[in-house]
């Protein structure tokens, strides 16, 4: 019987791959459901075992069934692994993502699982933490933090009871490598957090998932129940979110567990101390913890060994948007921003030019394709007014108003601040508000400000008439102040890194702002 | 905000949902997200009536319970529609002509975003990344995912809604 390897990741399934599936299935072929290889151009896409090699044929729909059984159909793409997008690639976390049965322990072990976690159980926590530190792993969530010092402070705690908590609210848009991982090699998390609760001596763990991802959910629910006989005593559980992005900031989440409306704690006290009911807590993402396995199965030189800088091992990045090759291609840190873009890309899917890309989700920084020979590094970006962030990279062609992407950063901030500070809570509207007012000024350009309905313009601003009436460049001076008070006077990363996304907006593209034409404006009596 | 009386939960009905739920849940605080969901699960939102229910069942205060419910998006206080499309709004979705489906969507689905239509049905609400960045723009509808959204999917989709 013909074994044909189909995707059942979420993304595969928005394409229409069911259908396919079910159209084989009738055909007698006996289908194994994988997680997605992590090139949508291509799918929905299937895979016919030739003996080691697997023959790819994509995009294909149900009535393709009899030509790719016959291997006469056009899309045929050969071996999928010798593909460019696949075989120019690191995978170390995604090795078996799109391969393997997401929950067929058996194909897990064959594929190299399980062994970190054998080797972790045979060393002292101590070892396992050393390993992990001189893997130089970093906090994959955005912080950057490395991983091992975190959870050196989690073992050197006091207390009997410690939590391992994953970090699986990966709300940023442009990002899906959790959401992949998750359903499509959901054992490397929990080996991940296995190894992590023998480093730390914890007894329990958590998976926070986000509601978003229902896939997600119940592929790690049952793949946790077919686990927990090779990680007892440790035992896990899945926490589904309830459509609160700043469940994402660590402490938010851990509230979020205990119960609570997700607000976001003041540190000190580091969740590593006083995190999960008061209890020493590793927190990490999803990437980290998936980092995992594969350095203590393989050294932590084996890891480190690739990257850039200060930015070890590799980086799960992910092209979203408007860009032609879309998918996930995980590579060693330090490859160019416009390598990853146009090389890997392909471009924009819409052939236009690319105007801009956001790296890093709702809270990262625009950047124009001047700014493409920035080497994918966490302090390169940092020092550039950007950030890794999930390592999404969200594509944008010419089309873009740049005025509406700073708009809706504020926008995003102000539906989803948890309103414990002020300045994310008040400063995200006042940041719409003033957003507004450009965009107004700049479609009128007579220089008057915005009117309001009913009167409210005239109350609002009776003191300070010059606000209303001023044009895009005082209002664009009040929004850098507004943005500076939020970048420096927020608890978390909302507020903290809200303004990022629209300083580099205004800073890369100003003529959005109607600064072009104010310039011109000035310029016109001189000559 | 006045509920329609003829439309208030069987509080028998409710209280068993509860306690169900809390027996699979647990009846700790931290058990509050979940019991939340099982009960939205169930009824198909948390209606005020079940607030002190819950409360009580948890042992915490009416105001925390109240607190959660209001915080958090997924949980709705009201009924929703027979269908429910979540159309996502984020960034990558934008890149790939989020906004002008957007439009579409409320046209032909004769509903504003983050309203029920005046039949019951159908509800139209935003979400915020579904992580199909690559092929958006996309949507959740009545739980199943719809990707590369244009004019011609809305179109199916109100048809479906208006079957």
């Amino acid at each position: 019987m013909t074994r044909v390897f189909i995707s059942q990741d979420m993304a595969s399934i928005a394409l229409g791959v069911d259908a396919v599936a079910q159209a084989f299935r009738d055909a007698g072929c006996d289908v194994v459901r994988t997680g997605s290889r992590g090139l949508f151009r291509i799918e929905p896409m299937v895979e016919i075992e030739d003996g080691d090699r697997r023959i790819g044929y994509g995009p294909v729909g149900p009535q393709d069934v009899a030509a790719i059984l016959s291997g006469s159909h056009p899309n045929r793409l050969g071996n999928v692994a010798d593909l460019a997008f696949f075989a120019s690639q690191q995978r170390f976390t995604f090795a078996r993502c799109g391969v393997v049965d997401p929950l067929s322990d058996a194909d897990y072990a064959a594929h190299g699982g399980w062994r970190g976690l054998e080797k972790a159980l045979g060393l002292d926590r101590q070892d396992v933490v050393d390993c992990v530190k001189a893997s130089g792993l970093r906090g994959r969530g955005g912080a950057g933090f490395p991983t091992g010092i975190k959870w050196q402070t989690v073992l050197g705690a006091p207390g009997s009871e410690k939590f391992i908590v994953c970090n699986a609210d990966e709300g940023d848009s442009g990002t899906f490598a959790d959401r992949m991982l998750m359903e499509g090699d959901p054992f490397c998390l929990i080996e991940g957090m296995a190894i992590a609760a023998h480093a730390v001596a914890a007894s329990h763990g958590y998976i926070y998932v986000r509601s978003e991802y229902p896939f997600a959910i119940e592929t790690m629910r049952k793949a946790i129940e077919l686990a927990a006989g090779r990680i007892a005593p440790f035992t896990l559980e899945v926490r589904e979110g309830a459509g609160a992005y700043v469940c994402g900031e660590e402490t938010a989440l851990l509230d979020s567990i205990e119960g609570k409306r997700g607000q976001v704690r003041a540190k000190p006290p580091l969740p590593a101390l006083e995190g999960l009911f008061g209890k020493p807590t590793v927190i990490n993402n999803v990437l980290s913890l998936a980092a995992v396995p594969f350095i203590l199965d393989k050294g932590p030189e084996a890891y480190a060994s690739v990257g850039f800088g200060r930015s070890r091992g590799t980086m799960p990045v992910q092209l979203a948007g408007n860009v032609r090759n879309g998918g996930l291609y995980e590579i060693g840190f330090g490859i160019t921003l416009g390598a990853l873009v146009n090389d890997i890309g392909g471009g924009t899917n819409s052939g236009r030019p690319v105007r801009a890309v956001q790296v890093g989700g709702p809270l990262g920084a625009y950047f124009p394709p001047s700014m493409f020979h920035l080497p994918f590094d966490y302090e390169a970006f940092a020092e550039a007014g950007g950030l890794i962030g999930h390592a999404g990279i969200t594509v944008f062609d010419d089309s873009v108003d740049m005025a509406h992407m700073a708009r809706f950063a504020m926008e995003f901030c102000s539906v989803e601040s948890c309103g414990k500070c002020t300045p994310c809570r008040i400063g995200s509207t006042r940041g719409v508000e003033v957003i507004d007012r450009i965009i107004a000024w700049r479609g009128g350009r007579q220089g008057a400000g915005v009117a309001l309905p009913h009167g409210l313009g005239a109350a609002l601003y009776s003191r300070s008439p010059e606000r209303m009436q001023s044009d895009a460049a005082a209002q664009t001076a009040l929004l850098r102040d507004l943005c500076d008070t939020m970048k420096f006077g927020s608890l978390c990363a909302l507020g903290g890194f809200t303004p990022y996304p629209v300083l580099s907006a205004l800073d890369y593209f100003p003529e959005d702002f109607g600064a072009v034409a104010a310039a011109a404006e000035v310029v016109e009596p001189v000559r | 905000m006045t509920a329609d009386r003829s439309d208030s939960p069987d509080m028998t009905a409710l209280a068993d949902v509860i306690l169900r739920a809390c027996a699979a849940v647990g009846n700790t605080q931290s058990a509050l997200l979940p019991l939340l969901h099982a009960v939205q699960h169930e009824t198909g939102y948390i209606d005020d009536a079940a607030v002190p229910l819950i409360a009580s069942a948890l042992n915490i205060s009416r105001a925390e319970v109240h607190g959660v419910v209001t915080f958090y998006h997924d949980f709705r206080r009201n009924p929703a529609g027979r269908h429910v499309v979540k159309l996502c709004r984020a960034e990558s979705c934008q890149a790939r002509g989020g906004a002008a489906v957007e439009t579409v969507a409320v046209s032909r689905l004769g509903v504003g975003m983050g309203k029920t239509r005046g039949d019951g049905a159908v509800t139209l609400e935003a979400v915020y990344c579904l992580g199909l960045c690559a092929i958006g723009p996309n949507a959740l509808v009545d739980g199943r995912p719809v990707a590369r959204l244009d004019a011609a999917a809305i179109d199916r989709i109100a048809k479906s809604v208006n079957a």
